[in-house]
């Protein structure tokens, strides 16, 4: 089942998945489902081999590696790299199997699970959403993945939980730019407001284009918030805290004129140095003009209420 | 003779032009990564800082090295520069925003770091039509006041690169401490130059100007005459 967002991105405008040089896995998963001819969707496939294959994660692990031979890539994953292309080289040496997600903080039951526990109390599905980074670029991305909300729900938030803070994997060993401190402090922390957190948009995702998760775009757990500049949507995640106060989020606290807390995709409110008002749309051919940036990446009429007595403006 | 300086000319100028013959076939051999359109401007925007700063270096290096004739090339390399600038804003224009004009006002009124590229532009536009013979000849004695606005260029173009950048420090970096390098160079020139023209004032007693240029670490040997120490003066300060 394709969850359905109110605006639907034409099948044309989704980025090309060689870009994420993944164009044969789901060709294989779509070709699956035709053949299974159970269900159109490539996602009951995903969703089958996810759920029932809880081995998938061994056989995954070489899906991964074959990403590694791929250069041409394009992720901002300033633990390893500040650049866009080798990112995808050197987050092979992340290991992320086994992984554990802590669930703690103003909770009545905090945790701390397995992921492959987690994955298998949840059905997960496939969103297809675009991804508005902050520096005027755009794609769309299949993901797979589940709303964090069933994850907090299992958790159950006290009342006094007002945030959520998610923390990514420190790892120092095959980080360098955490080895070395550079730029960002680290561990690399993001935030979300309760009710953003509960938004059936927002999801965790543990997988693209019918297939696990690359290493370089979050491997094994990352969050998507697709309203919101790609920055928010941290990867890697190794914690999950309910907090009452708004967290101290990396880049916020590295430049709070440049990246707020919000951070919701707004073309109204440019970057101190340069115009959130176009973006550029991977794939698109040369002399194609940018597209418009949409306020909250097109997702308002159904986020919008979330803001309803903010000023945009000033909650940037 | 001449031959040979034909051959020169034509290996410099081809030599300046592989840049954009190897953009060209990762254009054609599709090699320009995920976001070609950036790539390609940044690419451009790159080597036209590199000229430009090629053009700068051209005189402090004819002044230590004592090669003369090298300015013959400057001019070359300021108009190689003013090329792929040309080409950065053109790419910028059309590829990156297929000439939707209302797309690029926006985007240039709210990105503060494009007005000093503008700047630049206008500057580096304004020295490529001014620097033809017949240009220089009619501008006479304004000529290389005008042709001193490379200098504020240059400082825009730093701007404008440093100003955009996102993650990556270090190449920025190295073009930095290299401009430093090249505008500090004039800056102590013109220090000097203060300096001896002081001393020059009061008196032109021949003691004095045998021991001039021993502290100011002029290399020429024998006692210059107080024409060739003007014209030292000129070459020095007028003509970067
Ligand atoms: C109308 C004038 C100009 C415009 C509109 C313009 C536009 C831009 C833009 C939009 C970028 C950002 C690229 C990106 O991050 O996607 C950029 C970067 C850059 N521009 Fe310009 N530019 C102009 C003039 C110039 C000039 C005259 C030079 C050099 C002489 C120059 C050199 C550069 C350099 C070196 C970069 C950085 C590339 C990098 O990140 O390595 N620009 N320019």
């Amino acid at each position: 089942m394709i969850i359905k967002t109110h605006k639907d991105i034409p099948a044309s405008e989704i980025t090309d998945p060689l870009v994420f040089k993944q164009r044969r896995q789901i060709i294989k998963v779509m070709m699956g489902s035709l053949v299974a001819g159970v269900s159109s969707s490539a996602l009951a496939e995903t969703k089958t081999e996810w759920n029932h294959a809880p081995k998938a994660n061994t056989t995954a692990a070489p899906l991964i590696t074959t990403s590694s031979e791929i250069v041409n890539n394009h992720t901002n994953y300033y633990e390893f790299t500040f650049n866009k292309t080798d990112a995808t080289q050197l987050a092979q040496s992340l290991p992320t199997d086994p992984w554990s997600v802590e669930i703690s903080g103003e909770v009545e039951k905090p945790a701390v699970y397995h992921l492959e526990d987690m994955l298998s109390q949840q059905s997960l599905q496939e969103y297809i959403y675009r991804f508005r980074c902050v520096e005027a670029w755009s794609m769309v991305v299949p993901w797979i993945g589940f709303p964090l909300a069933n994850l907090l729900k299992m958790a159950k938030p006290l009342s006094s939980a007002q945030f959520v803070q998610f923390t990514s994997i420190y790892d120092p060993k095959t980080m360098p730019n955490q080895r070395d401190n550079a730029m960002l402090e680290w561990p690399y922390v993001e935030g979300l407001r309760i009710d953003e957190a509960m938004h059936p948009l927002t999801i965790l995702a543990t997988g693209m284009y019918g297939e696990s998760m690359p290493k370089q775009n979050g491997a094994p757990l990352r969050l998507v918030v697709p309203w919101k500049y790609g920055f928010k949507s941290i990867k890697a995640i190794a914690k999950i805290e309910l907090v009452k106060r708004p967290p101290t989020t990396t880049w916020n606290k590295f430049a709070p004129n440049d990246y707020g807390f919000y951070s919701n995709v707004n073309p109204e409110v440019p970057h101190p140095r340069w115009s959130q008002n176009s973006e550029r749309q991977l794939g698109s051919g040369f002399f194609t003009p940018r597209r418009k940036t949409e306020l909250f990446n097109g997702y308002g009429s159904q986020v919008a209420s979330l803001y309803s007595d903010m000023d945009l403006r000033h909650f940037f | 003779m001449f031959f040979r300086s034909i051959n020169r000319w034509l290996i410099i100028t081809l030599a300046c032009f592989l840049p954009l013959i190897a953009i060209s076939i990762d254009i054609a051999t599709d090699n320009l990564g995920a976001d070609p359109i950036q790539a390609l401007h940044i690419r451009l925007g790159d080597w036209s800082l590199r000229f430009l700063w090629l053009t700068l270096a051209i005189t402090p290096l004819q002044t230590l090295s004592k090669w003369r004739g090298m300015t013959a090339y400057r001019q070359m390399l300021g108009l190689i520069a003013f090329f792929y600038a040309t080409l950065h804003v053109l790419v910028y224009l059309s590829v990156d925003h297929g000439l939707d004009w209302h797309l690029i006002a926006i985007d240039i009124f709210e990105s503060p770091y494009i007005w000093l590229g503008v700047l630049a532009y206008i500057i580096i536009f304004s020295l490529a039509i001014t620097s033809p013979k017949f240009a220089k000849k009619s501008l006479g004695k304004n000529w290389k006041k005008v042709h001193r606005l490379i200098y504020l260029a240059a400082i825009a173009v730093i701007i404008h690169y440093y100003w955009q950048l996102k993650g990556n420090m270090a190449e920025p970096l190295f073009y930095l401490i290299l401009l430093a390098l090249l505008l500090g160079f004039r800056i102590a020139v013109w220090v000097k130059n203060r300096q001896f023209n002081k001393m020059m004032i009061p008196s032109t007693r021949k003691i004095r100007v045998t021991t001039v240029p021993k502290s100011l670490d002029i290399k020429q040997s024998g006692v210059p005459s107080k024409s060739s120490l003007n014209e030292l003066i000129i070459e020095e300060v007028d003509e970067s």
